[in-house]
């Protein structure tokens, strides 16, 4: 159960040799994942902690048909080619943990991606984990036991800080998805949101938002015209930034008097969306919510 | 990356979009040296990336050579919300009937490139999107066949005009060859003789990509300030702020999580600095010299969920900053996850509080920092 992945995916890792892919691999690994392959264009024949190595995604899909899902550890200027080779190879599902991925490029992938059916999670996010035993991405495996609550995250380490909040209070986590940090991502709120509304295992959705902008407004008026949904606890990040600056993350900017984290907890507030003002709240709010 | 307008122009005559006649000037000397190109009148625009230059004074229109020597005097040097002025454009004004808007951004909800066409220039896009939706059109371009002919049509015959073509075609030229995420004209002018001219130009360019862009990677942003250039060369994020409790977090979403629990407490952080995943004792260290060299940091709240990152390592550069810098300040830090005993083990050897919860400790920091 839960949404995306599961004890089906089977996964190819883009980047396996370089230092963060070899790293994660390893975790991944412990955690429980299905990794059968790995790509590094030239290291073909080497091991990564076991997982066999290849120049091509093509090489590693003939060695390993049942291979559905890719996660990418490619360095920015190289992910867009790692990803129309990943889509062109029949790959479905492909997450993208890479940072400072250009724009441009992600458009031209992302839309790609759409043509060709294939769901596109990220780039520079840290990507999706069905406890117990399924994670493609690079969240500390401890702090995410198995439950009913839905997360989606913009972000990285924060969604880390509530899964530590919601373990602490005896809540488990049906699955995590941090769709990422960048003005174009592959996959939003609301299309994770339309998951987890069919996803059985799933009771309640932690939804954690930035300032940037409008996907938190956006979200709202789409939880707003559904007639049947699951109930959801907001939080968003940047109450006290201040605008035009980038922080941190490429989309976490308010720019053009847009973005504010004040306009999306008023929002989410006007359509009857609980929004936490500390992270400890959230499991309170959960609680109180799932007990209705 | 903010370009300057004088920059920007130079992109939009590379891209033959047709600007009124203008000249960009260093000192008082290259103005005067150079502005017998243009014919009165002359407007002198500074140059400064923040916005609002018009209403602070920045933009005056001279009618003659006397005019002009005051306003290139006053305006160069001139200090535009904290942004000194270095250098003017002078730009002949332009005979103008209407005031148009014309740009292409990267939209995020459709997740591709949008024009945004408007009857209105001259003014706040944002304004006018507010209080007139109606006189703004939007028309997403798919990326993999650009600005055609028919869009074009349908932005001339929303505007009531003839001739955007070549200004549209080239504003999509200069979005996709410089890696935009916004290209903007605005006010484009409709002149008394029918012409449309660009009367300002603004570009911003997608840092990711400046790797790829020879004429801009070594430019060095001079958006940022002095202690937001060093943290870029030492590889973290740092934004300054104007409290006095100084903030380092691992994660974006986190340090400012850490900013905002230290504002819900009555406190005012300093800074947004992220020291990013998997950070060595050395990058901690550069980043707490940072805040600890700086006076008007009266404490520094360090907030760690070790993943990657290594919490011995954040202890061993805390430690190291202490030991080189010394302490003036009040230093609370929150830390778990990864060799977490091992790293409050370090800390409580020096002293230093360490806390499991952030909120807790955010409570804790703006208590030390504001009781005495």
């Amino acid at each position: 159960m839960g949404i995306i992945v599961n004890s089906n995916t089977r996964v190819l890792i883009q980047g396996i040799t370089g230092k963060q892919g070899s790293f994660h691999t390893k975790f991944m690994l412990e955690y429980g994942t299905q990794i059968l392959a790995g790509v590094t264009p030239g290291k073909k024949g080497e091991k990564v902690h076991g997982v066999p190595v290849f120049n091509t995604v093509h090489e590693a899909v003939e060695a390993f048909p049942e291979i559905n899902s890719s996660l990418m550890f490619v360095p920015a200027p190289y992910v867009a080619d790692a990803v129309y080779e990943a889509i062109d190879s029949g790959i479905k599902l492909i997450v993208i943990i890479s940072e400072r991925v250009p724009i441009h490029d992600s458009i031209q992938f992302i839309n790609y991606a759409k043509q060709k059916n294939c769901l596109v999670i990220g780039p520079n996010c840290p990507g999706i984990i069905t406890p117990p035993s399924t994670k493609l991405g690079i969240m500390p495996n401890h702090l995410f036991k198995a439950g009913n609550i839905g997360l989606v995250s913009r972000s990285g380490t924060l969604t880390y800080e509530i899964a530590y909040k919601l373990l602490k209070n005896s809540l488990g986590i049906s699955t995590a998805v941090g769709i990422g940090g960048d003005p174009i991502i592959g996959t939003d709120f609301i299309e994770i949101y339309d998951y987890f509304l069919k996803d059985k295992s799933t009771s309640a959705v932690v939804l954690v938002g930035e300032i940037g902008g409008d996907m938190e407004e956006r979200f709202s008026d789409f939880y707003n015209s559904l007639k049947n949904k699951k109930p959801v606890v907001a939080f968003v990040a940047g109450r006290s930034a201040p605008e035009g600056k980038r922080m941190g993350h490429a989309g976490a900017i308010i720019s053009m008097g847009m973005g504010s984290a004040k306009s999306k907890v008023e929002k989410f507030k006007e359509v009857g969306i609980p929004v936490a003002d500390r992270p400890d709240e959230i499991p309170i709010l959960l609680k109180s919510l799932l007990n209705k | 990356m903010k370009l300057y307008e004088y920059e920007a122009r130079d992109l939009f005559d590379e891209a033959k979009i047709p600007l009124n006649k203008w000249i960009v000037a260093k000192n008082y000397d290259e103005a005067m040296n150079n502005y017998k190109l243009l014919k009165f009148p002359i407007v002198v625009k500074a140059q400064v990336l923040v916005g609002g230059r018009g209403k602070a004074g920045g933009v005056k229109i001279a009618n003659n050579e006397e005019e002009l020597k005051m306003h290139v005097k006053n305006i160069l040097g001139m200090n535009i919300k904290g942004e000194k002025v270095n250098s003017v454009i002078l730009a002949e004004a332009a005979q103008i009937k209407k005031e148009l808007y014309i740009s292409i951004i990267v939209d995020r909800n459709s997740r591709s490139p949008l024009i945004l066409a408007s009857k209105e220039g001259g003014v706040d896009i944002e304004e006018v999107a507010k209080k007139d939706p109606h006189k703004i059109m939007k028309i997403k371009i798919d990326p993999f066949i650009g600005v055609r002919d028919y869009m074009v049509r349908r932005v001339e015959s929303f505007l009531s005009i003839s001739n955007i073509n070549s200004i549209l075609k080239g504003l999509y030229f200069t979005f996709k060859n410089y890696e935009c995420e916004l290209v903007e004209i605005n006010p484009l002018a409709l002149t008394d003789n029918d012409e449309l001219v660009a009367i300002d130009a603004k570009i911003v360019i997608d840092d990711s990509a400046l790797f790829r862009l020879n004429k801009f990677k070594n430019r060095i942003s001079s958006e940022l300030s002095y202690y937001e250039n060093i943290a870029r060369k030492y590889g973290f994020s740092y934004v300054e702020q104007e409290g006095d409790i100084g903030i380092i977090g691992n994660g974006a979403g986190l340090t400012m999580t850490t900013m905002d629990l230290v504002q819900y407490y009555g406190g005012r952080p300093a800074n947004f600095l992220d020291i990013g995943g998997g950070a060595d004792a050395e990058i901690v260290y550069n980043a707490l010299s940072i805040l600890l060299e700086q006076d008007r940091i009266k404490g520094i709240f360090i907030n760690i969920l070790g993943g990657i990152t290594r919490c011995d390592e954040v202890a061993a550069g805390i430690i190291k900053a202490i030991k080189n810098k010394g302490v003036n300040k009040n230093i609370v830090v929150r830390m778990i996850g990864t060799n977490e005993e091992m790293g409050k083990k370090m800390l409580k050897e020096y002293n230093i509080d360490v806390f499991d919860e952030m909120e807790v400790a955010a409570k804790e920091i703006v208590n030390l920092v504001y009781k005495n």
